[in-house]
């Protein structure tokens, strides 16, 4: 039997004020980007606790990615301020216990950038490819 | 050896309860042994001068207690703080979880508290009495004569690494007030961090995969005091009440370092009680370190209402896939 | 009467692993002792406790009962259950295997638990008397004798030579398999050793803790006293106490939502929680006074009052060294205790 191409599973939690847009605009302007990037929309990339993530990974993504808007232009005001710092918290931390860095990621892309967004999502999911499975943020639980 | 004495504590609070300033003192029990010491509420002068201890294995930090104590006394509470526990203190102050006005804050001098493990690895199993006095003698059942060690050598790694000797917070203060140390504290989590991806992973998972679950470190954690921790409430989705597999131990263990972040004054309560003897104090001064180096020199309870970093922000704050960089070049 | 030099025991241990896995508290990194499955370089640890008790071979902390998976509106159960391998666990201390027997009369009466019964038919337990009790041993107060350890196969260690001698079927037939790697021997050397434990167990600090106060039909003795309030003041509420005991056995059963579908699967509990035995109305011990209060009342009067006076709890000492804030068995028996002598 043939083995089945490896595909990365990728979460993508998308801001509903642009990312998602974005994601949208990707879309009608009919850019490719990986099949096996799942969208996520969230009210604000901060909405991204920190166990949303490690959830992701339990569940069996092998990349996670956090889209908000660009510093500056949060439809809450600071939203993606906080999110920023609090995912470059988490995302040392997770390379501090051995987890590829190459698996998490923060973006900015805003309602117009669906270009951003397809190339976003390209390059993000040829890295992660790149690496194989998550097997170190692994649920075996999760994989029978 | 401490520089202050057994004596001068029960009389300061023998004094401060006479005259009606306190109803009680929140203080060390002696136990079965020398080094057995558990936290109590002293009612009165009997009971303090009958089973009051201060010696070298005073290590609980009595800030979190205030929490509960506090509110329940029917006067104001003493309570005796370490340099370190004044942290504590004034970071619970910060997030308004007792009533400052129902406490007395003693603070008291502290010459870094003992290991009894490291105790007995010198001195073997068995021990049946540890005198405290200018050195350590340890009397065991197996050996004649007593052990005498230099209580430096046996130091609990927290207070190796003591980052104050200062007190922070204080109604009065006994003995002399130290400094604050520029401690090596961060070196390990510098090791760490030189190691490659795979060591790193291979570290931790000989850690955390003997963490049994106990929920020690976030209970004696006294930046833990959510009134139902997410890990305990079945409607979040993570309870959990064991390390079923490797996700789950490390699942706890980032989230309790990182619900904490920004607000551990790394007083190291949870790698002390940590019957598995994980060192947890790595990932919370991971988080320390990081704070430091991407937005500047922060100590959690340095002073009462400062805001934490995970809670703040600038608009030129470094991207999360700008840290490692900035990590890399300052190392 | 069987012994073998003690330079030579890893030659033994390799014979025993041959045929089964074997366990032995080797030292860890922290210099604690762990069980751990021999193989060649393991050494067997000098350390009297190891941190978590053997209770975990026959009692995992989690361990999956079964499994399901839906489709339409169909649901197939799955059985998860492995089947067990023989297994024998070697250095056993008297008080762990005393452990066993209290752990038995909960898993082994009707209904039986068959996940647990299945583990001790296929376990074989070589305990070792212990040459040096620690301080925090109190095993005399529960009429253990740490000089004749049960279990399968009872072994004495010296400083130069180990001495077994089997009590049961399975003992035999295991000290058969390694019979070519000991020698004949008499008691002499054993009863030298039993004698010079003996003496060191007059000695314990903690030798004079008695259960006399305890036992059966006492609970209306002590439930109301007013010393519970004092005992648990500072109890933080974790789980240590009951996740290193030897002879806490309480349990949750769990369901795991894999996205496919679902894992049931039991874990260690324990009384100290606050979610332990919710119910659909809620907690029925709201205060950790009363889960302080639960997990000694249970040891000390609930379960010898079920099971013929026999205490569940066995003095290992494990909780006197781990315990966060140093409250222990042995402070509330002696004040519980003490005041209602």
């Amino acid at each position: 039997m043939q083995m089945k191409e490896y595909k990365p599973l990728i979460v993508a939690f998308c801001c509903n004020w642009c990312s998602y847009a974005g994601a949208d605009l990707a879309g009608n302007n009919r850019l490719n980007y990986p099949a096996d990037v799942k969208i996520i929309r969230v009210p604000c990339s901060c909405r991204v606790n920190p166990m949303f993530v490690l959830r992701a990974f339990q569940r069996g993504a092998d990349g996670v990615i956090i889209c908000g808007c660009h510093p500056g232009d949060c439809h809450y005001t600071s939203g993606n301020y906080y999110t920023r710092r609090r995912m470059a918290a988490l995302f040392s931390m997770l390379d501090y216990l051995g987890i590829e860095k190459e698996r998490t990621r923060v973006e900015w892309v805003s309602a117009a950038e669906g270009a951003k967004f397809a190339a976003t999502m390209n390059d993000f999911a040829e890295k992660v490819a790149a690496l194989g499975e998550n097997k170190r943020l692994e649920d075996l639980r999760c994989k029978q | 050896m401490q520089t202050i004495t057994r004596d001068q504590l029960i009389e300061k609070a023998v004094s401060l309860l006479a005259d009606g300033t306190v109803s009680c003192v929140l203080g060390w029990q002696k136990g079965e042994f020398d080094y057995d010491v558990t936290p109590v509420l002293f009612k009165n002068a009997d009971e303090l001068k009958a089973n009051f201890v201060w010696n070298d294995f005073c290590g609980a930090n009595f800030s979190k207690y205030l929490v509960t104590k506090a509110e329940k006394a029917t006067g104001k509470v003493l309570v005796f703080l370490k340099p370190c526990d004044t942290y504590s203190f004034n970071q619970l102050l910060t997030e308004h979880r007792f009533n400052r006005e129902k406490v007395y804050a003693v603070g008291i001098p502290c010459e870094g508290m003992v290991d009894v493990a490291k105790v007995k690895a010198i001195c073997g199993d068995g021990i049946v009495s540890i005198d405290c006095g200018e050195k350590l003698s340890v009397t065991t059942l197996y050996g004649d004569e007593p052990t005498v060690i230099d209580a430096k050598d046996v130091l609990a790694e927290r207070c190796i690494n003591c980052k104050s000797k200062k007190h922070v917070a204080y109604d009065e203060l006994l003995g002399e007030e130290g400094e604050v140390i520029a401690s090596d504290r961060f070196d390990e989590v510098a090791k760490l961090e030189a190691m490659t991806p795979d060591e790193r992973f291979a570290f931790w998972q000989g850690e955390l995969s003997r963490c049994i679950r106990c929920n020690a470190c976030r209970d004696a954690c006294p930046a833990c005091t959510c009134e139902k921790c997410v890990f305990d409430n079945p409607k979040s989705g993570v309870e959990n009440k064991s390390p079923a597999n490797s996700f789950e131990e490390k699942m706890f263990h980032i989230i309790r370092a990182f619900h904490v972040a920004g607000r551990c004054t790394d007083c190291g309560e949870c790698s002390r009680v940590c019957p598995q003897n994980i060192p947890l104090h790595l990932l919370n001064r991971k988080f320390i370190k990081d704070i430091n180096c991407f937005y500047g020199e922060y100590q959690a309870g340095a002073e009462v209402g400062s805001r934490a970093p995970l809670v703040d922000y600038t608009t030129d704050d470094l991207e999360p896939g700008e840290v490692f960089d900035r990590r890399d070049n300052n190392a | 009467m069987r012994k073998c030099s003690l330079n030579s025991i890893n030659s033994v241990f390799a014979e025993i692993a041959k045929a089964a896995t074997l366990y032995l508290p080797v030292d860890g990194k922290d210099g604690s002792a762990v069980y751990t499955k021999w193989e060649e370089g393991k050494v067997w640890s000098n350390a009297l406790n190891t941190v978590r008790s053997p209770k975990d071979f026959f009692f995992p902390q989690t361990e999956n009962l079964m499994a399901f998976k839906t489709a339409g509106k169909n649901i197939e159960i799955i059985d998860t259950r492995s089947e067990s391998e023989d297994f024998v666990i070697f250095g056993v201390r008297a008080c762990d295997v005393k452990s066993f027997e209290i752990l038995d009369r909960v898993f082994l009466s009707e209904p039986v638990d068959t996940f647990y019964a299945a583990r001790r038919a296929h376990g074989v337990i070589v305990s070792v008397a212990c040459t040096k009790p620690s301080e925090t041993c109190f095993c005399g107060t529960f009429g253990i004798n740490p000089a004749e350890p049960a279990g399968d196969i009872s072994a004495w260690k010296t400083e130069t030579e180990v001495f077994f001698r089997a009590n049961t079927e399975k003992g035999v037939a295991l000290l058969s398999k390694i019979e070519g790697l000991t020698e004949e021997c008499t008691d002499e050397a054993v009863d030298a050793q039993k004698e010079k434990i003996s003496a060191i167990m007059k000695k314990l600090p903690l030798k004079d803790v008695t259960t006399d106060a305890f036992g059966g039909g006492k609970t209306m003795d002590y439930f109301n006293s007013p010393a519970w309030d004092e005992l648990s003041q500072s109890c933080l509420g974790c789980g240590t106490c009951t996740f290193v005991c030897p002879t806490c056995q309480c349990y949750d059963i769990k369901d795991f939502n894999t996205g496919k579908g679902v894992i049931r699967y039991r874990c260690w509990d324990s009384c100290m929680y606050s979610e332990f035995t919710r119910m659909a109305h809620g907690n029925n011990r709201l205060s950790q006074k009363e889960r302080f209060r639960q997990r000694f009342m249970h040891k000390l009067v609930y379960y010898p009052e079920n099971n013929d006076g026999l205490f569940s709890c066995v003095g290992c000492g494990r909780c006197l060294a781990k315990c966060p804030i140093s409250m222990n068995i042995v402070k509330v028996m002696k004040k519980i205790g003490g005041e209602n002598k």
